[in-house]
Parts: C-alpha cells; structure tokens; sequence
C-alpha cells in the first residue's frame, strides 16, 4: 500500500499546527519525519493514524483520496500506530497486550488464551526480541522492550504501514539501537514505516525518504541519496540559527 | 535486564528453562486477590475460635447471606472499577429497582415479573445515562454518579411520599406471580438440613461468570485495557466508551437483581434504602485488589470481600458485641488491604527478573 499527502494542513481553533506537508511512504521504506519540539510531528502522525482528520489538502491510499474517522478504521486499512506514550498498558501481560484489539476469538467470543500466549511467544522470538515470561505486566519491561513489542505487534497483526512517533527519544545508546534494529526489520518485511524522532543520528542509519518539519510547515522531502547527515542536522536545526549559536559560544 | 547484547546478536534462549525461574511464590504474591484471601482467613480463624456458632453450618449459611448480596453489588463495581469508572449511584439504585417493584405491583396491579421488567428498565436507562454523561463529557465518573445518587435518592424519597404519604411501599406478597419470583430470587434452599438463601447461588454464579468474562474474553481484555490507559486501549482500536457504558448498565443490572431480591425478600421496600452502600461495595473491591485508579483487580477478589463483610457483620453479633464495632472493622480493613495491596502491586512492578 502506498500512503501520501498532498498538501495536508491541520489547524487548533487559532494554531495552525500543520501546513501544506506531502510526503510519501512506499512499501519496503523507511520514510522519517524529523523537526524539533513543536515542529507538528505529531499532530502530522495523529491525520495519519486517524486520529485527527485533516482540514486541507488531500491523503491518498493507493491514489484513493481518503478519510479517516477512527484509529480503528486506520487499523482495518492496515495502518498501524504506535503513539510515544500510548504504546502498552503496563499493569497488563506482554501477550495481552499484544493481542488486545485484535484478540484470536473461539465461539461465545471467548479469547483464545493458550494461542495468544504461544503466538505472542513465537513472534517475539521471530522478531528477535528477548522478553522471558510473557505473563509479565509490560510495565516491568524497559522502555525499549516496550517499543519493540508494540513494533512485533503491529508486525504480526498484518500492518502494512508502521508509523512510529519518536519510539527512541527516552532510550539510551544501546535500546535506540535495538529499536532501529526492528525498524529495518519491519521494513525487511515489506512494510512502509512511518518513523518520527528528533535525531538525525537514529534517522540516517535507517531511512530512506526524510521529511523535515519546522513550525508546521515542510522544509522539503528528501530521498537518502540526496542530503547528507550533515545537511540533514544543519536544516533540522534551521541552518543559519545553528551557527549563530555556535558563534556566540565561542565568543563567550 | 534482558537486552544483555545491545547492538550485537540477541540470544533467543528457550522460553522454558526462563520461565521455571520466574519463582511460584512471586506469582502468587502477584495475583490481586491474595490480600482479600488472607484477611478472610484471618477474620474467619477470629470469630470461629471465640463462637462456636459462627463455625457451625447454620451459621456460616447466616452470614454468607449479607456476603452474598454485597458480594454481587461488590464483583459488578469491582469490573467498573478495573475499567476504570466509580459509581455512587449503585447503592441508591437497588432502592429505585425494589421501589419500582412493589409500588406497580401493588398500586397499579401489575404482575411480579413485569413489575421486575419495568424495574429492570429503569436500572438499564440509569446505568445508561451515567455511562454515556461519563464518556461524553469525559468528567470524572466519581462526580457524575455523585449527581444521579443526589438525584435517584431525591426520586425515591419524593415519589414514594407522593404515592403513599409514607417513606415505604409494602404489600409484594399479594401480588401475582410474587410465590415464584420469591423462590427464585429470595428464597431459600436446603442443603443437608441447613437452609441457604439462594442468593448465595446467585453472587456465586455472578462471580464465576464475571471472572470468566475478565479472564477469558475478549471484553476482559477491553474492561482492564480501558481502566489501564484507555487512551491507549482506543489507540489500538478498543471501544473504550462502549467498553464503560457497558460496564455501568452491567453495575445497574446488579443494582436491579439485588434491590428485587430484598424486595421479594421483606414483600416492602423502604425509600431510603440502599444509601452509603455504594462505599461499602467499593469497599470491599478494594479489599479484593482492586486499584482505585482502574486497570488493576479481580472478581473472586471483590467477592471474597464481600465474605469479609459478612462474617464480620454477623460475628460481631454472634460474640454479643455492639454493632458500632462494625463501622471500625470495617475503616480497620480497608486501611490494612490497600496497604497489603500496595506492597504487592510495588513488587509486582519493580522486580524485573
Ligand atoms: N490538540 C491540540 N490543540 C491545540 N494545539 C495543539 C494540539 N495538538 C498540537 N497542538 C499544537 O500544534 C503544534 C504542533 O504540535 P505537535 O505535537 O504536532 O508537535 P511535535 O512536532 O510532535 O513536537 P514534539 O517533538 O514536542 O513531540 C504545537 O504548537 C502544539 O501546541
Ligand atoms: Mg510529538
């Protein structure tokens, strides 16, 4: 499935929180979206996922210009989310929430415990993820094995889009490079991912498209081949602001 | 921590041979309902040993008479409250289901069971209405029941005074169909030569089939998801409001089986019934390891509660003590399991193995 906007714009009563921004994800690519706090990201993601609905310009499914009302429906289509904050519930088991919302059902909808216990085990371990009992609450887990079942998920239950707002930014070295690991492997497997962050070092590494956002407006979308690390800080930083602080610095 | 590779290869070793060191005590330590299990225990080997009678047969079906219908009110908040909601009005409610109940039976001649459909209605339309102003206005459910408790309670005050110039309806058992319903709903059935109130039959049929819906269900899965974050529960496509609404008419449905049952039980119904339960069946949820702040809990638990309740309600009596001591127990109790709970809950979380 392809995923594109053209022009899409979003808008808080005064706060015009997004602005003209297309983009494009394609199957089997990593299309990152960067900018700083603030910069619409979020809220970018959130028209994506159905979360919010767009008030200008258009989003294409496969060229189909759409509208989505829910996460739900975003679900069914085969966009999957996983939000910063809102990624598990922690009092609950690793395989409940693995399964829940999309929970294997026998008659009388019965939840079929032993098969999401033993599908949520194999597809971890598919995945390369190393959680030991999956009865575990996931609030036991670290913030990084957090991401990294939520992406497992998504993975399993047949996205074909994965957009990820900033699954990295509360990870350290080691955790970062373990979720950026998943990405590729997501990817591997065909799926467009959508990956948000703030550091152009976790973005490089994986992606293929870059975006860059800066107060709700695009500052361009570009493919790997074409901007380099070191352009794609400059810009995110808004070039000419970096400098100026690396002056005064060094003036002090 | 398991990510012991970082960068490099991560081992995935054979789930078996980790799990056999996750420890059986720190599973059962884990498990919500310990607390409750442990202070019945604590509460029966108290009362049992200082009066013979509250370990016979006749008196253990004596006080698993008021176990059992706060233990249905209990295990129906207790859901409520693993998915996250309060409801003050559920106390009030059993009043306004039992006043229905016996004022269209015996004013307006209606039949037991449809004078206990219409009461059924009522509850429903209750319970729908809180569940919908919650999720609507996204207000703290604890405010909002407070409202249809001040309200319910006004209703059944002032209409019960209209109709009757009295604060009672009586007068059940000249209804038709009241021998039937009685026996079904407020009887009492012989077990080996002791009589049990078939009410217990009720809270422990009621107890089996919410803890098969939490555990084995899918709703179960929604009801500690939406109570857990339910936020993150919608962004995965639960029907977090659905979810709620459902759990509020399913706590008004209890409030109806229970108001009918006393109904049946004393043939009257006083109109200011049922009022300050609703603490005592929150009560005894927390008492069963409910969290107050929802995704967290059990209905065994909320049940064994309520047996809690019971035995201390009748004990009491049984030693020749005075009632007041109840209230004490009961603070006494609330205090010692939302600490035990606490400790548990702590463990739970921090002990990564
Ligand atoms: N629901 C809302 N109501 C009003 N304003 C909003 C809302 N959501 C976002 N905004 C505003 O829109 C702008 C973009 O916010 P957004 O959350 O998309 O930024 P972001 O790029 O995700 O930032 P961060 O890196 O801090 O997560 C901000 O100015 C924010 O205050
Ligand atoms: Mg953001």
């Amino acid at each position: 499935m392809i995923l594109e906007t053209r022009e899409i714009g979003k808008s808080f009563g005064s706060v015009l929180a997004l602005r003209g921004v297309s983009m494009r994800v394609e199957p089997g690519s990593v299309t990152c979206v960067l900018g700083d706090n603030g910069a619409g990201k979020s809220t970018l993601i959130k028209i994506l996922s159905g979360v919010h609905r767009h008030d200008s310009g258009e989003y294409l499914l496969d060229g189909v210009p759409t509208v989505l009302d829910s996460p739900r429906q975003a679900l069914d289509l085969g966009i999957a989310t996983v939000f910063q904050d809102l990624a598990m519930i922690p009092l609950m088991s690793v395989w409940r929430n693995f399964f829940l919302g999309s929970e294997p059902r026998r008659s009388l909808g019965r939840f079929d415990v032993a098969a999401a216990r033993r599908i949520a085990r194999e597809e971890l371990r598919a995945m390369g993820i190393d959680i030991r009992d999956v009865d575990q609450p996931v609030g036991t887990l670290s913030g990084g094995e957090r991401q990294s079942v939520a992406i497992a998920r998504a993975v399993y239950l047949g996205a074909k889009i994965l957009i990820l707002d900033e699954p990295t930014s509360a990870l350290g070295v080691k955790q970062a490079g373990v979720v950026l690991r998943y990405i590729v492997r997501a990817r591997q497997r065909g799926l467009g991912v959508v990956f948000i962050t703030h550091n152009p070092h976790h973005a490089y590494p994986v992606g293929d498209r870059f975006l860059l956002l800066n107060r709700g407006v695009s500052l361009g979308e570009y493919a790997k081949e074409e901007i380099a690390l070191q352009e794609l800080t400059t810009l995110m930083a808004g070039g000419a602001e970096l400098e100026q602080l690396e002056h005064e610095l060094r003036s002090q | 921590m398991a990510w012991r590779g970082g960068f490099a290869v991560t081992v995935a070793a054979p789930a078996d041979e980790r799990l056999a060191r996750a420890g059986v005590l720190r599973r059962l330590l884990i498990r919500p309902e310990l607390g409750a299990v442990v202070g019945a225990l604590v509460v029966f080997a108290f009362f049992a040993t200082q009066s013979p009678v509250f370990r016979s047969v006749d008196g253990v079906a004596n006080w698993l008479d008021p176990a059992a219908t706060l233990g249905i009110m209990a295990v129906a908040v207790a859901l409520l409250m693993i998915g996250g909601e309060f409801d003050l009005s559920a106390g009030v409610l059993t009043g306004t289901s039992g006043l229905v109940l016996v004022t269209l039976a015996t004013r307006y001649g209606l039949n037991v069971w449809l004078a206990m459909a219409a009461g059924l209605v009522v509850a429903l339309a209750v319970g729908l209405v809180n569940g919908l102003v919650v999720t609507r206005t996204r207000l703290p459910s604890f405010i909002v029941t407070l409202g249809t408790f001040l309200m319910l309670q006004g209703v059944n005050l002032g209409v019960t005074k209209a109709l009757t110039g009295t604060v009672q309806v009586s007068g059940l058992a000249r209804a038709d169909g009241y021998e039937v319903a009685r026996a079904i709903f407020g009887g009492t059935i012989v077990i080996g030569g002791t009589p049990f109130r078939v009410a217990i039959l009720w809270w422990i049929g009621l107890t089996v089939l919410a803890t098969w819906v939490l555990m084995r269900t899918r709703a179960g899965n929604w009801i500690f998801a939406v109570g857990g974050n339910d936020q993150a529960a919608r962004a995965v496509g639960v029907p977090a409001a659905r979810v709620k609404i459902g759990l509020f008419m399913t706590t008004a449905v209890a409030a109806w089986l229970v108001g009918s049952m006393m109904a049946l039980r004393y043939t009257s119904v006083q109109a200011n019934i049922g009022i300050g339960q609703e603490f005592i069946y929150i009560i005894a949820a927390v008492i069963g390891g409910c969290l107050l702040t929802g995704g967290y809990g059990s209905a065994i638990g909320a049940a064994i509660g309520a047996v809690i309740f019971g035995m201390a309600d009748k004990g009491i009596v049984f030693l020749g003590w005075d009632a007041d001591w109840f209230k004490f127990f009961l603070g006494a109790m609330l205090l010692l399991a939302t600490l035990a709970n606490r400790l548990v809950r702590r463990y739970a979380e921090q002990v990564r193995h």
